[in-house]
C-alpha cells in the first residue's frame, strides 16, 4: 500500500470515528440542543473528511468535484433544517443554562 | 484498500445503528429526526465508500440524490408545527 | 464474497428486519414514521447491495424523500403526532400467535424454494442484451422499461395518474395558519429548488446509458417542489394547465404508441434507428409529469394558499 493510500485510509477511518463520536453523542447527551450538537460534528467533519480521504483515490478533477459537491449539500441542507428545529425549540421555550451545580 | 474501504463502510453503518436507538428512545419528535438525519448522512457516506470499494460510479449519483433530500423531512416537521414541545 | 463485505451484509440485513419490526409495532405513531423514513434509507443501501442502482435512486428519492415528507405532514394535519395509537402495541393472542405462525411457515416455504433455485437464472437477459444496440439506449433497466415492457411502464404512469384523480376528487383540506417562513428556509429553496431541477434532468439524461430514468429524476423535481411548497405555500387547484401537465405524460406516452402502430410497426414499436429519440421524448414528458403528480399528491387539493 502507498502513501496516498495510506493517508485515504486515515482520512477515510478519522471520519468514520467522527461518526461513531457523533452518534454516541447522540445517544448520551442530556437533550435535544446538545444533541444537534454532535449531530453537526459527525455531519460536518465526518463526511468531510470521509469525502477528502476518497477525493484522493478519485480518478479525474470531475469526481473531486462531485464528491465535494455531495459534502457541501449535506452541509448546506443540513445546517438549515437543524438550525430551523432549533429555532423552533428555542423560540417557545426559554433555555436554561445548564450548570454543573444543578441548577 | 478495497477491503479496508468495505470495514470503513461497516464501520460507519455500525456507528448507525447506535443513532437507531435514538430514534427508538425519542423522547421528542425533534430528537427522533435529528437521528434520522443523521442515519441519512451516514448514508451517503457509505455510498461514497461503496463507490469506490466497488468502481460503481452511479452510487456517486445515489450519494447527490441522499445529499439535495437530507433536510427534507426535518423541514416538513418544523413547518408543521413541530419543535417547541421541549419535554 | 470477503468477509467485510458479508459482516456489511449481514448488519444490514438485520438493521432492515429489526426497523420493520419497530416500524410496525412502535406505539407511537411519530416513531413509527421516523422509523419507515429509516428504512427505506437503509433499503436503498440493500438495492446497491442486491445490484440494483437504479432502484436504490428511485428508493432514495422517494422513501427517503417524498414518502417521510408526507406522511410527516399529514400525521401534522391529523393531529396524532404526539399521540399514542390505541390499536398498539399489538399484543398477542391466540388468533393472532396462529397466524403468525402461518406466515412463518409460508416465509420459511419461500426460503426453502429460493435456495433450491440454481445459482444462475439468466431468464431472458442473454436475449436482453443481445437487443440492447437496436433498443435506443444501452442501459438494459432503461431498455427493459421503456422499450420491451413500455406499455407497462404506460399503465403504471396510469395509475399514479389515477392516485392523483383520486386525491382531487376528496374535499380540499383545510388551510394551515403559518407563520411566515425563517430566511433561512428561504436561502434553502433557493439553492435546492435550481439543483434539484438540474440532477433532476441530468438523472433523465443519464438514465439512457447509466442508473436514473425518468421516474428518478421525477421524484427529484418533485422534492424540489415540495420544499418550494414549504417555504412559499402555493395552491395547485386543478385548473387547465395543472391538468394537462398531470396527463401529459401519460398522454405523450399514449400518442407515440399508436404513432408507431399507424407507422406500421405495432403499439410501441419503435424502429430501431429512432427508438433512443422517442425513447427521450417520452421520458421527458414524463419526468415532468412524474414530479407535477407527486407534488399534487403532497399539495392536495388546498382552499387558498396552504
Amino acid at each position: 500500500m502507498n502513501a496516498l493510500d495510506a493517508l485515504s485510509l486515515l482520512l477515510v477511518g478519522a471520519g468514520a470515528g467522527f461518526f461513531l463520536v457523533g452518534s454516541i453523542g447522540l445517544l448520551r447527551l442530556p437533550d435535544l440542543l446538545s444533541r444537534l450538537h454532535a449531530l453537526t460534528k459527525a455531519d460536518n467533519l465526518g463526511l468531510g473528511l470521509v469525502v477528502a480521504g476518497l477525493a484522493l483515490q478519485a480518478e479525474s478533477l470531475r469526481q473531486v468535484l462531485q464528491l465535494g459537491l455531495v459534502w457541501a449539500l449535506v452541509l448546506f441542507s443540513g445546517s438549515i433544517a437543524c438550525y430551523l428545529l432549533a429555532h423552533a425549540e428555542t423560540a417557545s421555550t426559554p433555555v436554561e443554562p445548564e450548570t454543573r451545580d444543578g441548577e | 484498500m478495497a477491503a479496508a474501504l468495505w470495514a470503513m463502510a461497516g464501520l460507519v453503518l455500525f456507528s448507525l445503528v447506535v443513532g437507531l436507538l435514538r430514534v427508538e428512545r425519542g423522547p421528542g419528535p425533534g430528537d427522533r429526526l435529528i437521528a434520522a438525519q443523521l442515519l441519512g448522512s451516514g448514508a451517503v457516506a457509505i455510498l461514497l465508500l461503496l463507490a469506490f470499494a466497488t468502481g460503481e460510479a452511479a452510487l456517486v449519483d445515489a450519494a447527490l440524490v441522499l445529499a439535495l433530500l437530507a433536510g427534507v423531512a426535518l423541514v416538513v416537521f418544523v413547518r408543521r408545527g413541530g419543535g417547541g414541545e421541549a419535554p | 464474497m470477503a468477509s467485510e463485505v458479508q459482516a456489511f451484509d449481514l448488519l444490514l440485513a438485520v438493521l432492515l428486519l429489526w426497523l420493520a419490526w419497530r416500524a410496525l409495532a412502535s406505539a407511537d405513531l411519530f416513531k413509527a414514521v421516523v422509523q419507515y423514513i429509516v428504512f427505506g434509507l437503509l433499503l436503498a443501501l440493500a438495492w446497491i447491495r442486491l445490484g440494483a442502482p437504479d432502484v436504490a435512486l428511485a428508493e432514495a428519492a422517494i422513501g427517503a424523500g417524498l414518502a417521510g415528507a408526507l406522511l410527516l405532514d399529514t400525521l401534522a394535519r391529523i393531529g396524532r403526532a404526539g399521540v399514542r395509537d390505541e390499536a398498539r402495541p399489538l399484543r398477542l393472542t391466540r388468533r393472532r400467535a396462529g397466524v403468525a405462525l402461518a406466515v412463518v411457515g409460508l416465509a420459511a416455504a419461500l426460503v426453502a424454494v429460493l435456495l433450491a433455485l440454481p445459482p444462475a437464472m439468466p431468464g431472458l437477459s442473454a436475449e436482453a442484451m443481445a437487443q440492447l444496440e437496436r433498443s435506443g439506449v444501452s442501459n438494459p433497466v432503461t431498455a427493459t422499461l421503456l422499450n420491451y415492457r413500455a406499455h407497462d411502464t404506460l399503465l403504471e404512469i396510469g395509475v399514479l395518474l389515477l392516485a392523483v384523480l383520486g386525491v382531487w376528487v376528496l374535499d380540499a383540506e383545510p388551510r394551515l395558519d403559518q407563520a411566515e417562513a425563517p430566511a433561512p428556509l428561504h436561502w434553502l429553496v433557493r439553492v435546492l429548488l435550481p439543483l434539484a431541477v438540474v440532477v433532476g434532468g441530468y438523472l433523465l439524461w443519464v438514465g439512457a446509458h447509466a442508473p436514473g430514468g425518468a421516474f428518478q429524476g421525477g421524484a427529484l423535481l418533485a422534492a424540489g417542489g415540495v420544499l418550494l411548497h414549504l417555504a412559499r405555500p402555493f395552491a395547485l387547484g386543478s385548473g387547465w394547465l395543472v391538468r394537462l401537465a398531470a396527463v401529459g405524460g401519460f398522454a405523450v406516452f399514449l400518442l407515440v404508441g399508436l404513432a408507431m402502430l399507424l407507422l406500421g410497426g405495432g403499439f410501441l414499436h419503435f424502429p430501431p434507428g429512432q427508438a433512443g429519440t422517442w425513447i427521450l421524448l417520452i421520458e421527458t414528458a414524463a419526468m415532468l409529469s412524474i414530479a407535477l403528480m407527486l407534488v399534487v399528491l403532497f399539495v392536495g387539493r388546498s382552499r387558498g394558499a396552504g
